[in-house]
């Protein structure tokens, strides 16, 4: 099963431009040029989203390199382990949505303290593999199409975190301890 | 956005001066910046490539073909859309891309499926309800085989560093449901 994920997750790529690229010459679209036309865009979207990149780069950068983040996650670690999420996974979940290789650099260490295969490693694991930096994706997708308004998408998203959080706890539970 | 963003400017130079480490502001200054510049400018290559690609689809009927074939799926998410929008089809490729770890794939497909969105929008500053929900999705559901987590706890020497994939998977499905839903909820309530 895990073999023929990762088979399919070597050939996804390949295939999808395969099939683009076939079907095009069957239905005889010059390829070259319309290639050519289609990448002529790729340099303005990549210069239209470098502003917000460098806003949002500079605000992490500010919370990560001044010690304010540890502070952040210190203070937050209090309420949430009321709900039941082991405390020890809690920096990872807040610095999850805010920061990738932040959170990276948390998971490397809950690791190579309670070991990988630990309870609260796994945890830890799962809780990184489902979720994904919000601000970022966001600071970029909107960017990218000048959105300033983004309505519900912070809230539904830290709810969608959240609920990753709580799932890899609830699920970790029930696969590894029966 | 621009609360959290002075928030988060004003406590890192507060804590940084608190701490006596005033040296990491121009740190952030010169360092940061560059690197957000360094990688919009990577991100360039890719979404050339991915363009080009669409691009070619688009010509060939490809993306139109595709969309209806999504129909089902996309009737219940973005209902906005009308059924054969170029949008689908960079949006499901975004998943596709997004789902076999091609992260920066991902991207370049998901600001091209952003644009066409935005085409869409009588409103060009604020946020469709099909741009939330594209983003919520986006957002909370990941890799396959998160590879990077993989070779981390192999690195910390776990006796089986691939147990985690199974269970990444439900919760990754658990959160995306819930996005959708609360998305769908909360979509309502702004009219």
């Amino acid at each position: 099963m895990i073999r023929l994920l990762t088979t399919f997750s070597v050939a996804a790529i390949p295939i999808m431009i395969s099939i683009v690229l076939i079907h095009g010459l069957i239905k005889g679209v010059n390829l070259y040029d319309a290639f050519v036309e289609g990448a002529g865009e790729g340099f303005k979207a990549a210069v239209r989203i470098m502003p917000y990149l460098i806003a949002i780069f500079l605000a992490i950068g500010f919370m990560r390199r001044s010690g304010a983040m540890e502070l952040l996650v210190k203070a937050m670690t209090m309420p949430l382990s009321f709900i039941g999420i082991p405390s020890e996974v809690l920096p990872l979940a807040i610095m999850r949505p805010i920061s990738g290789s932040g959170s990276l650099g948390v998971l490397k260490d809950i690791l190579t303290h309670y070991g990988p295969d630990s309870f609260v490693g796994r945890v830890a694991s799962t809780m990184m593999g489902s979720a994904e930096t919000i601000f970022y994706t966001m600071a970029v997708y909107f960017g990218a199409v000048g959105i300033k308004y983004a309505r519900h998408t912070v809230p539904a998203a830290l709810i969608s975190h959240f609920a990753a959080v709580i799932a890899s706890v609830v699920i970790c539970r029930i696969i590894f301890f029966s | 956005m621009s609360v959290i963003w002075f928030g988060m400017i004003i406590l890192g130079m507060i804590v940084a001066v608190i701490n006596g480490r005033t040296e990491i502001i121009n740190e952030v200054i010169l360092k940061d910046a560059q690197e957000a510049v360094v990688f919009a400018i990577g991100l360039t290559g890719i979404m050339g490539v991915w363009l080009g690609i669409m691009n070619i689809a688009k010509k060939s009927g490809l993306i139109h073909h595709f969309a209806l074939l999504m129909r089902p799926v996309t009737k219940i998410l973005f209902p906005s859309l009308p059924p054969n929008h170029p949008a689908i089809s960079a949006m499901m490729m975004n998943m596709v891309a997004n789902m076999f770890g091609a992260g920066n794939s991902a991207t370049a497909l998901g600001i091209k499926a952003m644009e066409e969105l935005q085409s869409l929008n009588t409103d060009k500053k604020t946020a469709t309800n099909a741009m939330c929900m594209f983003l919520v999705i986006n957002m909370s559901s990941i890799q396959l085989i998160p590879l990077t987590v993989l070779k981390i706890r192999a690195d910390a020497g776990s006796i089986a560093p691939t147990e985690i994939i199974a269970t990444s998977i439900m919760a990754t499905a658990a959160s995306t449901l819930v996005g959708i839903i609360v998305c769908k909820i909360l979509e309502g309530r702004e009219g």
